[in-house]
């Protein structure tokens, strides 16, 4: 397997407590790895820690073959690891094409410098017809004109995704893109993640099994801020200590 | 958010006009105005600058008074070492205020919100008293200057050249102002101000965005600085104090936070009713403070947004 993302012996504390104690995890290229565990294990702090929202207090975050451990986010997003959040971030008062827009205009390595002060940004309309091909490619072509605080909360996640996909990321970090949402915008969204098989490495961490083990590539389990497996989703379904620490008897 | 032809039409007109109006004045017999004139585009260009930080950039900056009075000593400073020329002053006003306002900038954009509102107030403060505990700039009585730049081949003795050196340089900040917030740079600040966080998560250098936004207001405050010596004949501790950021804090208030002629329109009111309820009442604080009130229980846009001068959208 050809690795994109190496961690390992990563730590983070709050206070007294170890949220991320000592996390070893092994992302492969092009595949969508799923992060699970129960309440509290440190998923979202892990999240934290790879985007460069937190720094480890110990440990090496290896991406593409260089340690970042220590980077500030724009500097991971510009190597190429993108995030999105539980709660949606997006810009409410700004029109949904250019939510998009903005995000194809942050790769500096495609269009140089955002601090370009005097040509109108509209005169760049390759990045519009891109932002265009993102809405498209999440299905919100039609709100490209809309603010997108007047989207409906699936609409908004959706184009949250759109957002981080059209900053090119090598490793996309999805922290549960479907929170919050009802059984048929989680059935889109999942959709939408699974055309994303084959060309695009994701690290998933979502709260629905279904959803888990049909997408997942693989699947590591993450308990009290460790990783105690990580494997391909038959292995983790049967595995021991998996159930007695997670799953319970819910997986038959 | 592109300008319509009709308020290109306006915006030429309006321009035309005030262009005239020393002709218009001294017709009148009413030279004197001319200098009320001049110190509201300077005012105007002032808060204009500090609006750019406040409602382009999302930083409520109380220290402006450093970079506005900054540009006046420094050109005051330069006029008793023999430098009379603007050519040479003006520009090295606004570098003063450049060199400050990185430094400020840079610590002060550690801290957001009330903290960063206290810790540019407190830099402000610093170069207040570092100013009028110095023999050599005036102290208390500030910093007189003897003669008017010169800016050949302009007279700027005569108060008309003055008016439209001060007239050109507002003019030119508004234009820029209009390329700026279409440009990649101006939608980038327009997704800061709505949310820094995503900003930062879809890669931009959100502390270098903000910080290059504060020091483009720190220069231009220089440059109304400069103008702002030559207009009184005087660099005037009360210009560096810290009642002189709130003053174009409250312009800026008034005229619309965010808003193109926001910085304009509340430097002309509140001066004008200064001016106006001073020689009325005794009381023109007070009214002024009632307007304010108005202002920002009623119409949150400012006087820009009354007027239906509203081109920049708001967060």
């Amino acid at each position: 397997m050809n690795t994109l993302l190496e961690i390992a012996g990563l730590k983070r504390h709050f206070g007294g407590l170890w949220a991320t104690n000592g996390v070893d995890l092994r992302i492969g290229r092009g595949e969508i790895h799923a992060l699970i565990g129960p309440n509290g294990a440190g998923k979202t702090t892990l999240i934290h820690l790879i985007s460069g929202a937190l720094r480890p207090d110990a440990g090496r975050i290896v991406f593409a073959g260089a340690d970042i451990a220590r980077h500030d986010m724009h500097e991971r997003v510009a190597r190429g690891i993108t995030r999105s959040y539980q709660i949606t971030q997006i810009f409410p008062h700004l029109p949904v094409l250019e939510n998009v827009r903005l995000a194809v205009q942050s790769r500096r390595r495609d269009w140089g410098s955002s601090f370009r002060m005097c040509r109108p940004a509209s005169a760049d309309f390759r990045m519009i017809e891109e932002a265009e091909e993102w809405l498209g490619r999440v299905g919100l072509a039609e709100a490209a004109g809309q603010l997108a605080t007047d989207l409906a909360h699936g609409q908004q996640r959706a184009l949250e995704l759109a957002m981080a996909l059209a900053t090119r990321p090598q490793l996309l970090l999805l922290d549960e893109p479907m929170a919050g949402m009802g059984p048929e915008e989680s059935a889109h969204m999942a959709t939408l993640i699974a055309s994303l098989k084959g060309e695009q490495t994701v690290l998933l961490v979502e709260h629905d099994m279904d959803i888990v083990f049909r997408l997942a590539d693989r699947i590591s389990v993450l308990v009290a801020g460790r990783v105690i497996v990580s494997a391909t989703p038959d292995v983790v379904r049967n595995h021991p200590e998996v159930r007695r620490a997670y799953l319970g008897d819910d997986i038959q | 958010m592109k300008a319509s032809p009709r308020s290109n039409a306006i915006e030429a007109a309006v321009l035309f006009v005030a262009a005239l109006l020393p002709f218009l004045l001294q017709a009148m017999g009413e030279e004197f105005y001319i200098g009320f004139a001049t110190r509201l585009l300077i005012f105007a260009l002032a808060a204009t600058s500090l609006n750019f930080i406040v409602g382009y950039g999302g930083m409520v900056a109380f220290g402006h008074a450093a970079f506005f009075g900054g540009g006046a000593y420094i050109v005051a400073f330069l006029m008793q070492a023999g430098i009379v020329s603007a050519w040479i002053a003006w520009p090295l006003a606004v570098l003063a205020a450049v060199v400050a306002s990185l430094a400020i900038g840079a610590l002060s954009l550690r801290t957001r919100g009330v903290y960063f509102i206290m810790i540019t107030l407190a830099f402000a403060q610093m170069i207040y008293y570092s100013i009028i505990s110095l023999q050599s700039a005036g102290g208390d009585d500030g910093l007189p200057l003897e003669q008017r730049s010169t800016l050949a081949p302009f007279d700027l003795a005569s108060d008309m050249t003055l008016y439209w050196v001060a007239l050109a340089a507002l003019a030119g900040c508004l234009i820029a102002l209009r390329r700026l917030a279409n440009s990649r740079y101006g939608r980038a600040l327009a997704g800061l101000r709505q949310n820094e966080q995503r900003m930062e998560a879809l890669g931009y250098p959100v502390d270098r965005l903000k910080l290059v936004c504060f020091v483009i207001g720190a220069g231009i405050a220089g440059l109304a600085g400069a103008l702002l010596v030559n207009q009184n004949g005087l660099a005037s501790p009360t210009q560096l104090y810290w009642t002189q950021s709130g003053m174009l804090l409250v312009m800026v208030i008034l005229g619309g936070v965010g808003q193109r002629y926001g910085g304009m329109l509340g430097a002309i009111a509140l001066l004008g009713l200064e001016e106006a309820l001073g020689l009325m009442t005794e009381y023109a604080h007070l009214y002024i403070g009632l307007a304010l009130l108005a202002v920002v229980l009623f119409a949150p846009r400012g006087l820009a947004g009354l007027a239906g001068l509203t081109d920049l959208r708001r967060a």
